[in-house]
């Protein structure tokens, strides 16, 4: 009896159809591309921005439209940092340094949305990790 | 302290004393009528002086500026006049003005300004005026014709009527790939005085035109434009020998159209992209454009720079003094009939670092 109710209990799992994973709608990938959309435009805001650092310096200052990031190249080896490093160490490396900011976690909504503005500007550009 | 203003291209320069304006610079030198010297002149721009809050500044534009004043002090022998091409400041502030016109201040010899938009759209140029004087002038040395135009104009319905303050005016055009922003132009009342100024000019007087933005179209998203850059190049291709050098684009651009031979300078503050390298947009750098090294964030001077500029028989020779970089030399020559670079121009010597993408 016990394993009956298992298995009748898996079976509505595993059939109910909000479940199944082929079963998304034009409505949520709109949705999707809106929340990705949403984020590179604060991004782009950030971007633009004299208060991502502490001296007023903006990104868009030397980075147009994020011109020169190669955003499809990373990770890649930096010689200067000395080891292979992630979009995000770069972006960092500006915000300590041209910027006079504080770094950013990896994960900071902030780090996310210019990331993302980042690889926006960069769309259809082939993946090239490590090129320089 | 390996690393002194005394960098390779001073000592050789320093080391050419004396010989410095005698190089052989064009491949041929052509022969014009009447008495003409050769000359040089130091030209620095793009300094984007910019105030954090009262006395303080951004600390990395401040030593592009000073770096390439003291660098062209060392020059010998000197120049016979210094260029600065514009956007001193970076938001048109007095304090902006003020600070990076002191350090300008200490270059030897003869200043001449032109108008940037950085230094003009907070208060449209009423102070710089104060200290630099007229937007739009000509003067004559050594034979040649130089004019000084203000590039950066645009519409009134956009200078005058779009924003509720001077403020956010100067804000819009500050971002260079701001859709806000308005395609640069001379305007017709420039145009009149220019085509008037030029009418006094004998046609084989060699012309040397100074603007801001390129007295051509390369790329409006990010305003490497002139809107009215044809009726202002057709005013020009009457004479034999016509040289644009423009500033605002912070690299290495050169390109023939025509009579005029063009040829930007470098910036002391950062450098740009090249517009063909905006995945979204179609853009055309000049094909004859061996680009600059690409940049390298980790060294604060890389890809900025400043310039000695040579006339040799009315025509531009721009020697780059490019800091953490090779030194580059874009000269006419004569023989193709437009202006090259005197070490990269084949594909085949180019570097890696000088392919964009």
């Amino acid at each position: 009896m016990r394993r009956y109710t298992i298995a009748l209990v898996l079976s509505a799992v595993l059939l109910s159809p909000a479940t199944l994973a082929d079963e998304f709608t034009t409505t949520d990938v709109d949705r999707w591309q809106g929340e990705f959309d949403s984020v590179a435009k604060k991004g782009r805001e950030l971007w633009t921005s004299g208060a991502v650092g502490t001296n007023g310096v903006a990104c868009a200052q030397c980075h147009p439209n994020a011109a020169n990031t190669h955003p499809e190249t990373y990770p890649k080896f930096q010689k200067q940092l000395g080891k292979v490093a992630q979009l995000f160490e770069m972006v960092n490396w500006c915000i300590r340094n041209p910027l006079q900011g504080a770094a950013l976690p990896a994960d900071d909504p902030k780090m996310t949305a210019l990331v993302a503005y980042i690889h926006k500007e960069r769309k259809g550009v082939a993946i090239d990790a490590g090129k320089h | 302290m390996t690393r002194l203003i005394t960098r390779r291209s001073v000592i050789a320069a320093g080391a050419a004393a004396g010989t410095l304006t005698t190089l052989p610079i064009s491949m041929v030198r052509l022969a014009f009528g009447g008495t003409r010297e050769d000359f040089s002149f130091t030209y620095i721009s793009d300094s984007h002086i910019q105030q954090i809050k009262g006395a303080s500044f951004v600390r990395n534009w401040d030593m592009g500026l000073k770096r390439a004043v003291a660098e062209a002090n060392l020059i010998l022998p000197e120049a016979d006049f210094v260029m600065f091409g514009g956007d001193l400041a970076q938001l048109g502030k007095k304090e902006e003005l003020d600070h990076g016109g002191e350090m300008l201040s200490h270059v030897k010899g003869k200043l001449h300004c032109v108008m940037g938009e950085h230094d003009y759209y907070l208060d449209l140029g009423e102070y710089w005026s104060k200290l630099y004087g007229p937007q739009w002038y000509s003067f004559d040395h050594k034979g040649v014709h130089f004019v000084v135009l203000n590039s950066i104009l645009t519409t009134d319905e956009w200078t005058f009527h779009r924003w509720p303050t001077a403020e956010q005016r100067m804000l819009e055009m500050a971002g260079l790939d701001n859709p806000n922003g308005s395609p640069f132009m001379v305007g017709e009342k420039q145009r009149a005085w220019l085509k008037d100024d030029l009418s006094k000019v004998s046609k084989d007087t060699p012309l040397i035109v100074f603007s801001h933005s390129p007295l051509q179209k390369i790329y409006k998203g990010w305003n490497f434009w002139t809107d009215d850059a044809e009726q202002v190049q057709e005013l020009l291709q009457p004479f034999k020998t016509v040289n644009v050098i423009y500033g605002h684009v912070h690299q290495i651009q050169y390109n023939q159209i025509g009579n005029i031979a063009f040829n930007a300078v470098m910036a002391t503050s950062w450098p740009w992209p090249y517009p063909d390298t905006y995945a979204q947009a179609g853009a055309h750098v000049p094909v004859l454009t061996v680009p600059m090294n690409r940049a390298d964030p980790f060294f604060e001077r890389d890809a900025t720079g400043w310039q000695m500029i040579d006339v040799n028989s009315g025509r531009v020779t721009a020697r780059y003094q490019l800091w953490d970089n090779q030194e580059r030399v874009v000269g006419y020559d004569p023989r193709l009939g437009k202006p090259v670079d005197k070490k990269y121009q084949e594909a085949i010597v180019r570097k890696a670092p000088q392919l964009h993408y």
